[in-house]
């Protein structure tokens, strides 16, 4: 079986990898980026742990057949810092302690960005409804719609 | 195991592709195909995908609308004039499924998915499919009687009337975890009306049966009367005839058969 060759841009750097027919974006990610933050939890779409954001707009890597993203931008969670500066989202759910064994985390943090990034003031409910896809078995909610409310106060503050 | 990607330009090529070779499926949105290899579905062979800009096209005239097979639920949500149609769009998964999954794919989505399909079957629209044969239009039902047999033809787009207005088309979907959630029962309801009296009543269920199914002793209650408490209670008590749903991890057949009258009911008054 013969590999393909794909390029995209991964958090702002482009990069180039063959990949096998059929296997999904979060296996490139992974195994042949290196980029282990997007995590693997149901593959099946049902538990958020592997969103990534294509475009600006989050979607499941486990879902998304790798050379679909051919030619576009791919962020994780791996490029949401700057430098050694955590992003506001970070820094709130390190503040509000949104997480609790964190398996869920990086997925939150790109679907509530992908929030902020369209509307920076979110209502709880809106909150809500960005992460209604993202699944915390440790139901640790609470503290994580309250830590993305702060994010967007913080980085309204800073702007 | 891996599988071959097969990408054409045109529409027609991805349909010859499919149709000629059994192992192959077409890829839409990616929530039910890459799923199946996710979970290692051997049967698979070949994937196709088509980037033809007609999949991807929303004609909205003044009484139909034709959705592309490709657009994904939150360009519908982004859509104004597709309003009639965002209650079912936002009842599909979280957010970045919207941002995935199509109109087309939910086609064949089986129990507890395939909400949307139960609005357009309300909505009694037509399915327009290209198999080897060449393409065609067909009814949102004789379609999904003949889902199963259907591997070798894709689906282009649907297309489906607008309501008149906005109470005349309802929609509602119950589900355990909110506001994300399989579907314990998905009810929609197309209710023209002519000088005051219900004229062509439709109304669809959701995980009533292996297909999207209508309710048709619950239509011809309604049928020439006006849509007051005693049409609504005679619909209701007939909501369950006709259907054979499964017990799944959402609930039981009974409980489906016991509940869909008490929500055909809250659907019909315009309860929440």
């Amino acid at each position: 079986m013969t590999k393909t060759p794909l390029q995209f841009r991964h958090n702002g750097r482009d990069v180039a990898v063959f990949v096998d027919g059929g296997i999904n974006l979060l296996v490139a990610l992974r195994e042949l980026i290196g980029d282990m933050t997007p995590k693997f939890g149901c593959g099946q779409g049902g538990c958020g742990a592997c969103s990534v954001l294509i475009d600006g707009e989050v979607h499941l890597s486990c879902l998304t057949l790798a050379e679909t993203v051919n030619g576009r931008s791919i962020e994780t969670l791996d490029g949401l810092k700057d430098g050694p500066n955590l992003h506001p989202l970070q820094r709130a759910f390190m503040e509000q302690f949104a997480a609790q064994c964190g398996y869920c985390t990086p997925g939150m943090l790109m679907a509530a960005k992908a929030l902020l990034d369209r509307n920076p003031s979110p209502t709880r409910a809106e909150v809500i409804e960005a992460i209604s896809g993202n699944i915390c078995r440790c139901t640790g909610y609470e503290p994580i719609i309250n830590a993305v409310l702060t994010a967007a106060t913080s980085g309204r503050a800073r702007a | 195991m891996p599988v071959t990607v097969k990408t054409f330009a045109s529409f027609g090529e991805a349909a010859s592709a499919v149709s000629s070779d059994r192992g192959a499926r077409y890829l839409g949105g990616g929530t039910l195909v890459m799923r199946a290899l996710n979970e290692g579905d051997v049967s698979i062979a070949t994937v196709v995908r088509a980037t033809d800009p007609a999949l991807m096209r929303i004609d909205i005239a003044s009484s139909r609308v034709t959705i592309g097979a490709g657009v994904t639920f939150a360009r519908i949500l982004a859509e104004r004039d597709l309003a009639f149609l965002h209650a079912p769009a936002r009842s599909i998964g979280g957010p970045a499924v919207r941002n995935m999954g199509t109109v087309g794919g939910n086609l064949f989505a089986p129990n507890p998915y395939g909400d949307f399909t139960v609005a357009l079957l309300a909505l009694d629209a037509t399915v327009s499919v290209q198999g080897g044969l060449g393409a065609r239009d067909m009814p949102i039902e004789e379609f999904l009687q003949s889902r199963e047999r259907q591997s070798g033809a894709l689906v282009l787009a649907v297309s489906c009337q607008r309501p008149a207005s906005a109470d005349a088309f309802r929609y509602r979907k119950i589900a355990r975890i909110k506001p994300k959630g399989g579907s314990v029962i998905t009810l929609a309801a197309h209710l023209p009306s002519s000088g005051g009296r219900v004229s062509g009543a439709r109304i669809a269920l959701g995980s009533m049966a292996a297909t999207q199914i209508r309710a048709r002793a619950a239509e011809r209650a309604l049928e020439g009367r006006p849509l007051d408490g005693a049409a609504i209670s005679a619909a209701a008590s007939v909501a369950a005839e006709g259907v054979s749903p499964a017990d799944n991890a959402l609930g039981s057949a009974w409980y489906r058969r016991e509940i869909v009258g008490v929500h055909l009911r809250r659907l019909l008054s315009g309860l929440e």
